[in-house]
């Protein structure tokens, strides 16, 4: 039974990683349709820039102290993360916004390894893994029969206290509004007066400045990153977005979760081991979907001219 | 139009980068010719070995060690009226990346002899198309016996690939040897085992396991993992209900480093022990830690007198990289190629395919002082060269702990 809650613990963090990843996809589709296959890659660019920052940046002083370097990588992290997104929104997606819809898709594909390919080159040594320092506490958290290690606990916070804040963020603020009303009718939306340009701007700067958190945490957790971290996370989370309904914040997040619990109990309870954890995954995933196409918590698709 | 021409070129520029990357470049001798007669032209040494992603520490010590072999021999005209060069093809560890690799290869009359694979899954696709065109291959590193003595290797041995030799010990001497140190020298009886699912991982931890069990001691867990997984959190847990006293890895150092890292984060403070797959220092700079056990095939290179001259010859090149605990290895199989090569052509001949055979023929007979010791083969191809090691990561660095043969 201990053992269960451990492996239940080890879901919930894996889970709230994939969540930071996964309100990337969804947002952006839910703005423009477009399934953003390169965001894993964001999320592994994020990870190299805040290695960059720790490596290159911050005094020896500064690297001895957690509490300072932390933000500070998370700084250098979200920055780099969020000026490609930028950069890739600009010059690769915002040209083909009124081309076929596959268009965007094989470009997205294309970017991703682009971008992969341009960190293998030109990121110093790193066509292996390199190694990622700790920057939080070390040691556990113990709850009775569970230990979950402090750099765990982070990503399960972090996960949450942002995933409302975005959430609050799209239903309260003003560019929330623009936001939900570009998705739900992107003419209209500019009838009003809303600059679709700025609101899908927005939405790759929030998606990759999230991605680029869930790098730093994913290379304090893990200890080290690689260039394919991107790829193997990304499938989860866009799995994660999808199971919970594609658009859908909240969604997204639960998916996030539930992926997570799946990939640890799967992989341990089930036949085949963790070799195997990729087939629940999408045995869940087809499960839900031919009972609810649109997803846990998505809205059904309305047909587009 | 300007939509067509902006989507086509970012299309354009991803490929490019993507062959950009991929493209291999020949490395000929740095000292071409010198005053060697080369009016026969150049015979190619294929190299097979991963050069990128998480073994190119391994795999580019691999390169080196052969180029250093081919420049000597260019130097010393060992091969009359041709000039050597290094073909290096990078399979990333990858089994398919092989197979085109070994193709690649194999279409070019030039090539005399392969040197590689890294991994035993590569090799098994390598293997056959190298045979089908009779090019004579020898691994520094593979380890998993079945790859000279067929699959039944320990109950009905037969010669799987005539053209196929290793200068490594193998994996059914490896394990067990492993397991006599870990039961007996370290006193660990409760054993916990997780494997990577790869053909190297899975054959050593068997022949790990059966051992454990004869010498008296418990394999108190059995897990496995994913090639690419990151966080072992779950495999972790599950293990450590168990109370395992030592955890043993088949798999290689860009998994076992992190995952020993995990085991300490998990507060399971046991020793983690592996193959010559994980002995690199990158397995230490991944998160092995103090204590962490690996063996490795032969002596320590450092510490043979025999090296002792590949060493200050591989220092003396100033490669970027380290020839890792694969170089004299891979040293010692290419001048068995070399040397080979230039008993088969003599003094006047010429290379042909058709001296292919005469070419394995001629290897098979090898038998030279190496920088690992005694370079032989036996019926098999597997080198008559049984020496095994055990290391330790002490203060941060591997240090060797046993060296000998196993026993039996």
């Amino acid at each position: 039974m201990s053992i269960l809650l451990q492996q239940l613990a080890n879901g919930v963090v894996q889970g709230g990683l994939i969540a930071l990843i996964a309100l990337g996809y969804t947002m952006v589709y839910g703005i423009i349709q477009l399934i953003n296959f390169a965001h894993g890659e964001i999320f592994m660019v994020g990870a190299y820039g805040s290695l960059a920052t720790y490596t290159w940046l911050l005094p020896q002083g500064i690297k001895d102290s957690w509490v300072l370097s932390l933000p500070l990588m998370l700084l250098g992290g979200v920055v780099v993360a969020v000026v490609i997104a930028l950069i890739m929104e600009r010059f690769a997606y915002r040209p083909l916004r009124n081309a076929p819809r596959l268009a965007p898709l094989i470009t997205a594909l294309g970017i991703s390894v682009a971008l992969q390919e341009a960190v293998r080159t030109f990121y110093p040594d790193a066509t292996s893994a390199l190694r990622f320092p700790r920057v939080f506490a070390e040691g556990n958290l113990a709850l009775g029969p569970i230990s979950v290690p402090w750099s765990g606990v982070l990503i399960i916070v972090v996960s949450i206290v942002l995933s409302v804040l975005l959430q609050v963020y799209i239903n309260r603020s003003r560019m929330g509004r623009a936001m939900r009303a570009t998705a739900q009718d992107p003419d209209t939306a500019k009838l009003m007066g809303v600059n679709p340009d700025r609101v899908i701007v927005l939405t790759f700067v929030l998606g990759a400045a999230l991605a680029g958190v869930a790098g730093l945490l994913y290379g304090s957790y893990i200890t080290n990153v690689n260039i394919d971290m991107g790829f193997q996370t990304g499938i989860f989370a866009f799995t994660a977005a999808v199971l919970g309904g594609v658009g859908s914040i909240r969604g997204a997040v639960i998916g996030a979760f539930i992926i997570g619990l799946v990939k640890t109990i799967g992989g341990q309870y089930m036949p085949g081991g963790t070799q195997y954890d990729y087939v629940w995954i999408f045995v869940v995933l087809i499960l839900v979907l031919v009972f609810r196409p649109q997803g846990l918590f998505g809205e059904p698709e309305r047909v587009r001219a | 139009m300007r939509k067509h021409s902006v989507k086509s070129a970012a299309i354009v520029v991803g490929v490019l980068l993507v062959a950009a990357c991929s493209t291999n470049k020949t490395e000929g001798g740095s000292t071409a010719g010198g005053s060697c007669d080369t009016s026969k032209g150049t015979l190619t040494v294929g190299v097979i070995a991963p050069q990128s992603g998480g073994l190119s520490a391994l795999g580019l010590g691999i390169k080196n060690s052969a180029q250093l072999a081919v420049d000597e021999a260019n130097e010393k005209c060992t091969v009359k009226g041709y000039k050597l060069a290094v073909d290096t093809q990078d399979d990333e560890a990858n089994p398919a990346k092989g197979a085109q690799a070994a193709t690649k290869l194999a279409s070019d009359t030039s090539v005399v002899g392969v040197i590689g694979t890294l991994n035993s899954s590569v090799a098994q696709t390598v293997q056959p198309i190298l045979f089908e065109k009779k090019i004579v291959q020898v691994s520094p590193a593979n380890t998993n016996p079945s790859l000279t003595r067929g699959e039944n290797f320990a109950t009905a041995p037969a010669r799987a690939f005539a053209n196929y030799f290793r200068v490594c010990t193998t994996d059914d001497l490896q394990g067990p040897f492993a397991a006599d140190y870990l039961v007996n020298d370290a006193g660990k009886k409760k054993i916990a085992i997780i494997t990577d699912g790869k053909t190297y991982g899975e054959g050593l931890a068997t022949e790990f396991a059966a051992r454990v069990k004869a010498k008296g001691g418990e394999i108190v867990a059995q897990e496995k993992v994913g090639e690419k997984d990151t966080d072992f959190a779950g495999v972790i847990s599950t293990i450590k209900a168990a109370n395992p006293e030592a955890l043993y890895y088949g798999g290689e150092y860009p998994q076992g480093g992190p995952l020993s890292k995990q085991l300490k984060d998990a507060q399971l403070n046991i020793p983690l022990m592996g193959g010559d797959g994980i002995f690199d220092g990158k397995f230490i700079e991944l998160g092995g830690k103090d204590g962490d056990l690996a063996t490795s095939v032969g002596a320590p290179t450092e510490s043979l007198p025999s090296a002792k001259t590949f060493v200050d010859a591989y220092s003396a090149k100033k490669y970027s990289d380290a020839y890792g605990a694969y170089g004299a290895f891979s040293y010692d199989a290419a001048n068995a190629i070399i040397a080979s090569l230039a008993t088969t052509l003599g003094d006047g001949g010429e290379w042909s395919e058709d001296k292919r055979d005469a070419l394995i023929e001629a290897v098979g007979k090898y038998s030279a002082s190496g920088a690992t010791g005694d370079v032989a083969f036996d019926e098999f191809g597997d080198s008559t060269n049984k020496v095994l090691t055990v290391y330790q990561v002490t203060a941060g660095a591997w240090k060797d702990a046993k060296t000998g043969e196993f026993a039996g």
